[in-house]
This record gives C-alpha cells, structure tokens and sequence, in this order.
C-alpha cells in the first residue's frame, strides 16, 4: 500500500510515493539517493544513520518514512550552503577528525544539531552530545577538538 | 637528479603474465607503464595456501604516467581509514619529483591491479611502499631517458623538477613528463631495486598531510560498498541459524513468499529473501519458519580457559635458550602467573558489505574488504567461476582491523546473484556482524619467571594456549628462556567454537598485557620501581630510546608499586615497530570503574611516512585498545554468540576519551615499520598495572569490568 508523503528535503519541496512503513534511513539511501546516511546497526545504538529533523538530531534506522509528512529533514549531503560547507565539516577536515569516514556524516550531523540548541557548549557537553555515537577507529580526541573549533567559529557569526 | 643504473627491459612479447598485461595496458590507454616484480619471496611463502597465488607469475603494482601527466599508482591494497591513499603518493612524489597532487591512487580493483594478497599486518608502507617506490625511481630513469633523446643533451645533463626533466645547462630546454608520455605506449619490466632517492632530499616523505579523502568523507560523497545501486537491484537477506554449529532440519517459507514483492530463493541450505526495498527483506526474513538440530561444543565464555589448558594439544617449542633448571638455581624469588584473555570482535561500524552482479559469464562485486584478491578466489572456487571472470572492486572500505580480510559477505552476494541472475546488495545485519566475525581468539599464557636479588630476570618459561605468537617475545635480556605454545590438536579436539582470524596486531596484544603484567609483579615484589626494572632488563637500544621519550613527555616521577598514584607502564614490538607506553588511571574503588586520564607513547617505527597520519594511528589504537582492556568480551554457550549488538557488547566512547601524548621517534634514514598496530599492543598492560598501582589489587584477565576490579580489590 503505497502512500504520497511530502516534506522539505535539503531545503526541497519532495513529494515521494512509498510504503510508509519503510524505514527513513532506507527511503533516503534507496529511493532518494541520499546515501551519506550510513546504516550501521538498525537499532539505534550507533548514530550512524542520524540526520536532522526539524532541527533535531534523529535515528532514522528505525523510523517509519511517514513521520516525516510535513517535516524538514536536512541530511550530509544538505548540510552545506550555497556550496560552502557547515563550520562544522570544515572543522573535521581541518582537525583530521576520521579515519575510514563511516561514522563521520552521524557525527556531524548529530554535533551540528547539538550547537544548534546550544552554540556555545563546554567540552564535557561536547562529549554528553556525542556520547552516543559510535567510531571503532579511535578518532575520538580529534572529533570533540573539531566540534570545540566549530562552535567557536559559529559563535562568531560565520 | 641521480640516474638509476638499472639495465631496463623492454619486453615486447612479455613470456609471464602477458595476457594480463595486456589487458592492463589496453583498459588504461596511452602512456608509460612501469610493471613491478616483487622481490620478496618470503613475503610470498607466509602466505595462507589459498592466498598463495603465485606472485613470480604475476606483478605486483605499477605506475602508468599518463598523457596529460597524471600519475596513476595501480594497488591491490585498500583504504580503511589507515591512510595508504594520503601515504603512499607523498612517496611516490618524492621519488619522481613530481607535485603530490598530480598522483592519483587505484586501489583494489582485480581487474586493474595486479596480485596482492590483502591489506593487514601494518605492512602496506613497510612492504608495498619500497617497491613503490623503486617502481617510481625506475619510471623517472625512463622519463629521462626519453628526455635526453628528445632534448638531445646526456641524461647527466638533465635535473628532474615538478614534473619537469630540465637541462641544467640551458633551462629552457626543458620537456614535461606529459609531453613525454604522449603518444607512447610503453612497456617496461622492473626486475632490480634501482638506487632510490636521498632522504636528506625528500620533499613529501616526513611531512604531516591530512587524509586526502577527508572532503569527500565529510559531505557523504564518498562511496562505500553499500552506497552503490544498479538498476533492477534487489536487496538481500540470508537464513542463519542461530547458532554456529546447528543444522537445519525442517524449514517453511510461505509466510516470507507474501511478504510484497518478496523472492525466496534456495540452494540447498542456503536460504534467502530478495526484495527490492531492504526493509520488506528484513519482514520476510523473519517470517521463514525454520527448526534446527544442535550439535555444539559445550563450552562457554566461562568453562573456556581451563578447557584449554586441559586440552590434548599440539605442543611445539617455539624458542629456547639457556638452561630453565639453572634459571631457577639462580633466582632468589619465582613468580607463577596465568593469564586471561577473551574473544573480541572486530565491529567496524560498516558492517560486511557487498554487491554483485552478473553478466553473462562474468561476475562483478563490489565489496567491503580488505583482500579483494582473495575474495575474488573464494568466489572462483565456491562457485565453479574462472579467475578471470570474476571482477572485485573495492571502494572506500568503512572499518576492517583485520575482519575484512575474510570476505563470506562477497562470496554470498555473487552467489546470490548467480541464483536469481539480478543484481543483489548484501548488507550484513549487526547481529550477523557479530555471529559471523572472525574473533581475535581467546587465550591463555601462563608464565613462570624468576629473578635475582639484584632485580635480574634469570628466568622466563612462558607458556601460550591457543592464541598467536606474535608478540611473545621475551624482549628481556634473559639467558634462560623456554616459550611453548600450546595449538590445536586436530585430531583429538576442537577449542574455538567459532571463526578467530586476525585483530589488530594479531595476539600481541594477549601477549604484551602476559608479559607486562609479570614483568611488573616482579618490580613490585622486588621493590623497583618499574621503569628502572625494565631498563636494568632491557638492552634493545631502540626500546630504550622509547623509554626515554616517553617517560620525559609523561613526566615520569620513579616510585615503587603500588605508590597509590594509578600509575601504569608497558613495552613491546610489533610489525617491526618498538613502543613504549606509560598511563594514569583513576579507579573508583566503591564501583570498581577505572577512568584512564592520559596515555603516552613514543614509537619508533622506522622512517615516518606521513606524521600525521602515523598520528592519528596511534590515537586510533589507544582508543580502540581501551576497549578490549575495558569492556570488550564475547559472551558465547557453545556456538551461540549471547552478545550480538552494541548495547551488550561495548566498545569505547567519549567520555573514555584520555588525554593522548604520541611522539613518533625521528628515523628518517632508516626503512618504514608498520604503524597501524603497535600503539595498541600494551593498552592492556599499561592499565592492569596502573590499576596496581592505584590499588594494589592485580587483575590477570582482560577485560579489566567493575566486577573484576572489585572482586581483585577484595585480595588486596
């Protein structure tokens, strides 16, 4: 039983006809191409799969494509705008901030959300905010180096 | 510039491999092509029997300058986030004096690069990156060979500059590698190391760059196996039982056949669901009814350690000096100790991934893995393919450690696609992750030393039940040594329940936490404060100059154990590499939770390729080491893995986080070790003895849990 469902893509107007019972992270990475979204556990415990919607840093793996009817959903591939990229991808690349680049799009998406709500958190609030999200290579020290210089640049209005 | 005095081949009709060769030249266009032979036989002969195709048939990199002057570097190796892809062209810059962007990485494609056996064992820089580079030194010779042609001067004559070969005595009388590449379709055979170039004139080598693949890694253009889609592609799922060992008995997939859009598809035992969406797969997966009968071992994570050193094993004698009998007569105090050590699972967060498609008689996958190659064989013998009709390609590999050099996920996918001639994506659940990973195997060592009254060590008999070698290494001046290790006996028992396969630094690190472990008991009982322990023990001179550098980056103040500070120290080697490594713990002695402050380690690896990079390796090892020191453990009930997600089997996180002091010793003039591993080898030991340190309490098994710590706090 295939239902319309629209909601903002990347700042898009889309429209897609789907099973609404199909997960979010699987109609983004299949149907719509967006596939900077990982799956990595499909139970929530990795934060691979996460994007933004309506601001808010969420697990997609889980959740049915038909929650998203009228929401903003923002994912890797929109995070940047008018061809610059988020503070906070640059903050990555400037820190080194990975390793093989599977978690990574999870764990900018999920800092991005975090400095939206709070611009200026401290380091232990870094950590609370990234807590749990996983990466096996150990980039750990250079992911919260880069959220702190991120936060700082965005605070400074860029 | 130098001149490589290497008499070069040109080999029209090339009588080895020419087939290939050819195929080569003609998939890649015009320009020059370098064809490497690996020298290093031995590499060839440690290989797995499967893995040792024949390399002497077969070459084992090469090096195409192109016309518009790109310079492609063709490698079976792969890119896990180790770094090759940043690494190796700073040394093929160097070589052929060439700008670093202008090189650009192949990387496990079968069908485009030649043989290589997988990419493992920190050995991509101290191994391919030689012969790399000596195929680099040999392409500059022919680039000025063909300069000194074309600019009719002697090639004495001539300087090579970015890119540029330049006549030195008239300089604009210069000619690009471009131009000289254009309209050429040459072929030349590198048999003999040419001279290669100075390290005192490096330009690229030695210098920090950050991963070259970071932007693509951080606006999700990067592709991995998984992101890719081919029309009509189907998403697969795959019947498991539910416990290694079981075998199915009856099964009904009628209730998976409704399942919309739904195809059941079956070979014998193996079983599975195609769906073009993967969520419906993952629906009529579960809906297939089936029973199992059990035939497993009856062991578990706890009956396990004494089931092996009770086993009937396979007893060999791997070293031994001196006499153990005098060993004894010579010490003043004999420690006896036993170690633990469990299954770990490799849990890249890509999980194993591939997709495969068939046309005609050929096969393509593309998969997540660290050995295309071997993948590319599994697949030509479990299912009837010729080699050559089978293409592996391997794009950005999400995570491997050693997991992804077994490749069941590939052979799967291929064989999928053979049964229901569409293409199929096979992504692994993490639940098959953990149940199908090739554990690091557990072990035990069990350890009987002795030393003087002057705190010499006069005796090391150490004993290793059913975990590697690698690692176990006295390292210790010791004149009486015995090491014996204790395998299985296949015609009397079977000890792993499961696959074990290689984990970062292979066993190192169950030997390095054994051996640390004792050496500092002996400190403690001894009343020496450690470090001066190991030095009085120690003549490695480059595990020496790692103490230095640690302890003086640490700010190492020396005091006997246990001095209530939570101090730990450790050293060992591994893929040629030397570590030392000192860290502060704090430990919660109400809930037995240890928090791990700051770790330092200092390495000598050799030539240090990219700094950077080497640093962010050892970052990524002490990370990773907390948690096999911490938390890591398969819970298992004969062939049933109990923990299968990442809410029951915990790896490390943020808050973990301690403070890193990495100092890489300056080696510039010496050949490249491994670096991917050896950071990680001792994290066990270096925290086990700062939990002494704090407390007192000994702890002889990893992982170092609350309870643990609690339960050894009581024996204090």
């Amino acid at each position: 039983m295939e239902e319309k469902i629209s909601f903002s893509l990347n700042g898009k107007r889309t429209e897609i006809t789907t099973d609404p019972s199909q997960t979010l992270l699987w109609v983004l990475r299949n149907q719509l191409g967006m596939t900077g979204t990982k799956f990595g556990c499909g139970s929530g415990f990795c934060g691979a799969c996460t994007v933004l919607i309506n601001k808010e840093p969420t697990r997609t793996c889980m959740l049915p494509v038909s929650d998203i009817a009228g929401k903003e959903i923002i994912t890797i591939e929109g995070l940047g705008r008018n061809g610059k990229l988020h503070p906070v991808q640059k903050a990555f690349i400037e820190h080194d901030a990975l390793q093989c680049g599977y978690c990574t799009p999870g764990m900018i998406m999920t800092a991005a959300g975090m400095l939206l709500k709070n611009p200026a958190p401290t380091r232990q609030q870094i950590i609370e905010g990234l807590e749990q999200n996983l990466c096996r290579c150990g980039a750990h020290t250079r992911i919260l180096d880069a959220v702190e210089t991120a936060s700082k640049e965005m605070k400074g209005g860029k | 510039m130098k001149r490589t005095d290497t008499k070069i081949r040109v080999q029209s009709e090339p009588e080895i491999s020419g087939i290939k060769r050819r195929s080569f030249v003609k998939l890649l266009g015009g320009g020059i092509f370098i064809f490497l032979q690996p020298w290093n036989v031995l590499d060839l002969l440690s290989l797995p029997a499967d893995q040792a195709r024949s390399l002497t048939k077969d070459y084992n990199a090469f090096l195409q300058i192109a016309e518009d002057g790109t310079v492609r570097c063709y490698t079976g190796k792969i890119e896990m986030g180790q770094g090759p892809i940043t690494s190796l062209p700073q040394m093929m810059a160097d070589e052929l004096n060439v700008p670093l962007e202008r090189i650009k990485m192949i990387m496990g494609d079968t069908d485009l690069c030649p043989y290589d056996a997988g990419t493992w064992g920190s050995q991509t820089i101290q191994s391919f990156g030689p012969a790399m580079r000596a195929a680099a030194a040999e392409a500059k010779g022919v680039l000025v060979d063909l300069a000194s042609a074309k600019l009719r001067v002697p090639a004495s004559q001539l300087e090579v500059k970015d890119g540029m070969v330049i006549d030195m005595k008239n300089p604009k009388n210069r000619v690009t590698y471009a131009q000289l590449a254009k309209g050429k379709k040459l072929e030349k055979v590198l048999e003999v190391k040419p001279a290669l170039e100075d390290y005192k004139k490096f330009t690229y080598v030695g210098k920090p760059y950050k991963h070259v693949d970071a932007k693509i890694k951080v606006t999700g253009e990067a592709k991995f196996a998984g992101d890719l889609k081919l029309p009509g592609m189907v998403f697969a799922r795959i019947l498991r039982p539910p416990s290694h060992g079981a075998k199915l008995t009856t099964v009904d997939v009628s209730a998976a056949e409704q399942v919309p859009g739904t195809q059941v598809v079956r070979d014998g035992d193996f079983i599975a669901v195609l769906n073009e969406k993967r969520d419906r797969a993952d629906e009529a997966i579960v809906k297939i009814k089936a029973e199992y009968s059990f035939n497993e071992l009856k062991v578990n994570d706890k009956t396990l350690y004494d089931r092996m050193v009770g086993a009937d094993s396979r007893v060999n004698v791997v070293r031994s000096s001196g006499d153990l009998e005098a060993g004894l007569q010579q010490s003043d105090k004999i420690f006896e100790s036993e170690f633990h050590d469990p299954y770990v699972a490799h849990a890249a967060i890509e999980t194993h991934t591939a997709l495969a498609k068939l046309e005609g008689d050929k096969m393509t996958v593309w998969a997540s893995t660290q050995s295309p190659f071997g993948l590319q064989d599994g697949i030509a013998r479990d299912l009837g393919f010729a080699r050559e009709k089978v293409r592996v390609i391997t794009p950005f590999v999400g995570g491997g450690f050693g997991g992804k050099g077994a490749y069941q996920q590939g052979v799967e996918a291929a064989r999928l696609a053979k049964l229901s001639n569409k293409p199929v994506m096979l992504v692994w659940t993490r639940d098959e992750e953990f149940f199908y990973d090739t554990f690091h195997p557990a072990g035990v060592v069990r350890i009987k030393s002795g030393i003087d009254k002057e705190g010499k060590i006069k005796l090391w008999d150490y004993n290793l039940y059913y975990a590697g070698a690698r690692g176990s290494d006295t390292i210790y001046d010791v004149p009486n040594v015995k090491m014996t290790s204790y395998n299985q006996n296949m015609d009397a028992v079977q000890i792993h329940p499961f696959g074990t396969g290689a984990w970062r630094a292979p066993n190192n690190n169950t030997n390095t936490f054994a051996r640390e472990s004792q050496i500092d008991i002996m400190a403690s009982e001894a009343g020496i404060d450690p470090l001066e322990f190991r030095l009085k023990n120690l003549k490695d001179e480059k595990m020496i100059a790692c103490w230095k550098a640690v302890a003086d980056k640490f700010g190492y103040i020396p005091a006997k154990t246990p001095s209530g500070r939570g101090i730990g120290i450790a050293c060992g080697t591994d893929a040629g590499s030397w570590v030392a490594f000192m860290a502060e713990v704090k430990v919660d002695k109400n809930t037995g939770k240890v928090q791990v402050v700051r770790v330092a380690c200092a390495q000598d690896m050799g030539l240090c390729v990219n700094p950077q990079g080497s640093l962010i390796q050892m970052e990524g090892c002490i990370m990773m080491g907390l948690g096999y020191t911490l938390t890591e453990e398969i819970q298992f009930e004969g062939g049933n893995i109990k923990n299968r997600g990442f809410d029951t089997y915990e790896i490390p996180r943020f808050s973990w986080t301690p403070k890193m002091d990495c100092i890489i010793l300056d080696r510039m003039d010496q050949a490249p070790k491994g670096g991917g591993e050896p950071a990680i080898i001792a994290i066990g030991a270096i925290v086990a003895n700062a939990i002494h340190d704090a407390t007192g309490a000994r702890l002889y098994r990893v992982p170092l849990t609350p309870a643990r710590v609690l339960e050894a706090l009581k024996k204090v």
